[in-house]
């Protein structure tokens, strides 16, 4: 069977989201997001305007993969970051155990701060998602054992 | 792995289309993404070759409607079919919660079916996913051409475990939402067990 889901719950999404918060602006970057590696969206934080950040989740997780994949070839566990520089807007993607923490930032700020940055706040994302995954699952029980077969029909009506 | 978020009231899941090179994965994709409205859909996102084979793979998420007050979107992917992008179909199943086999039903792809259906299988285990355990569609993909395997040779050979089987023509539409309904209600059939 499909591993056990993650349940997110409201207070540890706005503690995830004070993290990002403080991240982005002690890296002066333009967008912070945590995602997994697996490629779902966690939380993010900044200004993310006409950004489609389903996809950008994605392909980062994509990306992290395929590099990861490399890395094993090469007998390394694997890359813990990864920075891509443009011409205007750049991005850094910090690996945190299953975590991936991706910073998008510009000319106002510089990789060496977005590291720096983003390797001071690693532990405490970590412990933070640490609860999230040794959450229980009673809430998921009483919501979601009434799913009754007229529901998700109804989704394809 | 489904992701629930009860801030932002959303179920996430993760469906892979998989399948030998050519048997018409993309197409489905293709098909959901150019007949759902566009509130409903993100961008098709397709990592292809200059001749429009996949590379790494396609990617669209698609939200189908409300459950119990959460929003249910599905990510949907395609692995890239050709034999020697193994390495990525690998990456691609991480995080699996339901999967559509896409079969081709041409007599000449067979071999390539069963051996593709073979290397999931493989490539499932390795990710400690048992197909048995999984939600799983079969869908006999091509039915409109004239080369083709009946229906029952096909399923005797290719199904696994009394699984939803969907006869399609991806390139016209048919059978394409059949398949994505079969394996999402065993996803949320999943997530009411768990």
């Amino acid at each position: 069977m499909a591993d056990a889901p993650i349940l997110l719950r409201e207070q540890q999404y706005y503690e995830i989201k004070a993290v990002l918060a403080r991240l982005r602006l002690d890296s002066s970057a333009r967008l912070v997001f945590l995602i997994d590696k697996d490629g779902q969206q966690i939380a993010v934080q900044g200004d993310v305007g006409n950004l489609d950040t389903t996809s950008l989740a994605s392909l980062a997780a994509g990306n992290v993969a395929a590099t990861g994949g490399i890395a094993e070839l090469l007998g390394e566990k694997e890359f813990p970051t990864l920075s891509h520089e443009g011409e205007r807007e750049s991005i850094h993607i910090s690996v945190i155990g299953r975590l991936l923490l991706v910073v998008v930032f510009d000319e106002r700020s510089s990789l060496g701060l977005v590291k720096l940055r983003s390797k001071q706040i690693a532990r405490q994302l970590a412990d933070l998602f640490e609860e999230v995954t040794r959450g229980d699952y009673d809430d998921l029980e009483s919501t979601f054992s009434q799913i009754t077969d007229e529901d998700i029909d109804s989704l394809f009506s | 792995m489904t992701f629930i978020n009860y801030a932002s009231r959303e179920i996430n899941c993760k469906i892979v289309y998989y399948g030998p090179g050519l048997c018409g994965k993309t197409t489905n994709l293709q098909h959901i993404f150019d007949s759902t409205a566009p509130q409903a859909k993100g961008k098709l996102i397709s990592l292809a070759t200059e001749t429009d084979r996949t590379l790494f793979f396609d990617f669209m998420p698609l939200e189908l409607g409300t459950v119990r007050g959460f929003k249910t979107r599905f990510h949907l992917y395609t692995v890239p079919g050709q034999v020697f992008y193994d390495a990525s179909r690998k990456l691609i199943l991480k995080g699996v919660d339901g999967v559509v086999f896409v079969a081709d039903s041409q007599e000449e792809r067979m071999d390539a079916n069963i051996e593709s259906l073979y290397n999931l299988e493989e490539n499932l285990r390795a990710q400690g996913y048992d197909l048995i355990k999984l939600p799983y569609v079969l869908q006999l993909n091509k039915r409109d051409l004239p080369n083709i395997i009946p229906v029952e040779e096909l399923k005797a050979e290719l199904s696994r475990k009394g699984e939803p089987v969907v006869e399609a023509v991806a390139s016209s539409g048919a059978g394409v939402f059949d398949t994505l309904k079969a394996v999402a209600k065993q996803v949320l059939t999943e997530l009411r067990r768990s």
